[in-house]
């Protein structure tokens, strides 16, 4: 390929914004993140202008007998319970709403209004839903499913909290799978579906028979980018429970922030380290859910 | 219906099949009803208790009445907006929103132009390399780029929350596509009138490639907009020029003992992204539909 030089000139100098910001804020910060994650780096330290220092392994030793960090970790994998149910439900919601009946274009816009609500304002009404005297709890009296002895304030729950903020997490999200699964639905031949009745298929089987398979590249993207978000959460912990009660909200990423900038004792270093093995564990997950599409497109 | 014009069919299930459709379509309204009333009602009830007149002594927590406001007063929003300066985390929320906006339209199309039209050393490292952006593990990126705010001393300020993010992969992608779809006799055109290339672009480039241009902002001014995590750390230090989507927390612990108020601020976050989002939801939902494909 000939170089062009007046063309090469321009091209980076158009880039050099891009690729300036980029380095800056996105490359170096996992890499000096990643190196942060073998040094000691506190708040002590910091206040006497002095630099991280290396220490090796030590900080993943520390993780490694922390109590706290293997409730978050655990907790963390625990939230992948909601990738499943999120999943399901869009795409359901997604078929449903996949047919040109009138007012069919009102029901997905306000489907998707949840997504474009912030975290801080879903904490806001979702604590007044969730409260003891809230209207969850009314509800529920009101279906004769419990009874006002029974009824708890569900954020401060050490068995409800966890629940409680995982469906703040599927409130804003199903919205946003629905347009990914709508977009792919309607990538499906007409024919095939209507093949399907003809042959006097439910609509159960059509959806389990017809549409499941055919959405398959969907759905696993749709799931791998739904793990992801799950073991990264920590906007939606931070803002209704702050970890609690007991830490029993508490995930990875909380852990990540709390050592980095909650108390007294911040400290870089061991919030660094807990970031890698996040980053790793949500790594190896993802190679795993690729071999899972692999095997599974080469095995249909 | 496609039953009955089908020779094959048998005519018993035709007949079935002419009495359950309207079943089904109003078994699919009801339930797409339920699902509406998931997803919209804590907006609905947010509105309800923000209108409600709490000079009446009334409680949020008074079912059912508490739903449907029956003293509507629009006293709360006046309330909220003197005793808690709300017009000036408002200023802060358009303030970083709008640089947001701006800076990334820029970065992304300068950056988008060269990626999109020509060929020079390097383009495929580059390519690659905004592309890697997308799987990184990020987990630690906040932490870091703290330090690099503070040592830039731009920590606590606006600019510290704008500048990491408006570089980013989607921006420079759907730039990118845009661009490839302008006809290339255009460009040759314009350059044999001796058009320079900062020419072509904003002149040429950038009209034709307007609803691009609109998604792109109107994406990042909702996301900017309700992003909470980064501007609460970047200002935990100025507590003054927080934005709505972080003041609306403080809100809460302030006005503790008053949900009409807290209502009534959280109805001026949500307003304007909600109206956006409302007039351009066909831009959203197909912005959505190319990402995907």
């Amino acid at each position: 390929m000939r170089i062009h030089w007046r063309q090469t000139l321009m091209s980076y100098t158009f880039l050099a914004p891009a690729l300036l910001l980029l380095a800056v804020f996105t490359f170096y910060p996992l890499l000096y993140g990643a190196y942060l994650g073998f040094t000691e780096y506190t708040g002590a330290r910091f206040a006497q202008g002095l630099g991280p220092k290396w220490v090796g392994l030590d900080n993943f030793r520390t993780l490694a007998d922390d109590p706290l960090f293997h409730t978050a970790l655990w907790n963390s994998v625990r939230y992948l319970l909601v990738v499943p149910v999120l999943q399901l439900a869009s795409l359901a919601v997604a078929v449903l709403v996949n047919r040109e009946l009138p007012g069919m274009t009102w029901f997905r816009a306000a489907y998707y209004v949840p997504v474009v609500t912030s975290v801080s304002l879903a904490a806001v009404m979702f604590e007044w839903i969730f409260n003891r005297e809230g209207v969850l709890n009314w509800m529920l009296i009101t279906l004769h499913l419990s009874t006002p002895q029974q009824a708890t304030g569900y954020l401060n729950s050490r068995t409800w909290a966890f629940f409680a903020v995982m469906l703040v997490t599927f409130w804003r999200g199903f919205g946003y799978y629905m347009v990914l699964y709508l977009a792919g639905l309607q990538t499906i031949p007409r024919e095939l579906d209507e093949a399907a009745v003809l042959d006097g298929a439910s609509p159960w089987q059509r959806f389990w028979r017809v549409t499941v398979p055919l959405m398959r590249p969907t759905i696993l993207l749709c799931t791998l980018l739904s793990t992801i978000a799950a073991l990264r959460v920590l906007e939606e912990v931070l803002v209704l429970t702050n970890g609690g009660p007991l830490n029993s909200t508490y995930t990875a990423l909380m852990y990540v922030y709390a050592k980095a900038f909650q108390g007294f004792d911040f400290n870089y270093g061991l919030a660094s380290a807990a970031g890698l093995v996040v980053a790793v564990v949500a790594l190896v997950i993802s190679a795993a859910n690729f071999r899972l599409i692999r095997g599974d497109t080469e095995g249909a | 219906m496609s039953a009955a014009t089908t020779p094959q069919a048998p005519a018993r299930s035709a007949a079935r099949l002419r009495w359950r459709r309207p079943l089904a379509v109003t078994g699919r309204y009801l339930l797409l009803s339920a699902i509406l009333i998931f997803a919209v009602f804590p907006f609905l009830w947010t509105l309800a208790i923000a209108l409600t007149d709490k000079t009446a002594g009334t409680s949020i927590y008074a079912f059912p009445q508490s739903l449907l406001p029956h003293q509507v007063t629009l006293h709360n929003f006046v309330d909220v907006y003197r005793t808690f300066h709300l017009g000036a985390y408002l200023w802060n929320s358009v303030s970083i929103t709008a640089m947001t906006v701006l800076g990334t339209l820029v970065v992304s199309a300068l950056a988008a132009y060269p990626l999109a039209r020509f060929r020079f050393p390097g383009r495929q490292l580059i390519f690659g390399a905004i592309v890697a952006t997308l799987v990184l593990p990020s987990e630690t990126n906040f932490i870091v780029n703290t330090l690099t705010l503070k040592s830039l001393h731009l920590l606590g300020t606006h600019l510290g929350v704008v500048v990491p993010t408006v570089a980013g992969a989607f921006g420079i992608f759907l730039m990118r596509q845009a661009f490839l779809a302008v006809p290339a006799a255009l460009l040759e055109a314009a350059r044999l009138d001796g058009a320079g290339e900062l020419t072509i672009l904003t002149r040429i480039m950038l009209p034709l490639t307007r609803p691009s241009l609109a998604a792109l902002g109107i994406f990042t001014l909702v996301s900017t907009w309700n992003a909470y995590f980064w501007p609460m750390i970047v200002l935990s230090g100025a507590p003054d020029r927080i934005p709505l989507s972080v003041a609306v927390l403080k809100l809460k612990g302030q006005f503790n003992y008053d949900p009409f108020n807290i209502a009534a601020g959280s109805l001026f976050m949500m307003l304007p992204v909600l109206l956006v989002f409302l007039f351009t939801q066909r831009l959203f939902l197909r912005g959505m539909d190319g990402a995907v494909k």
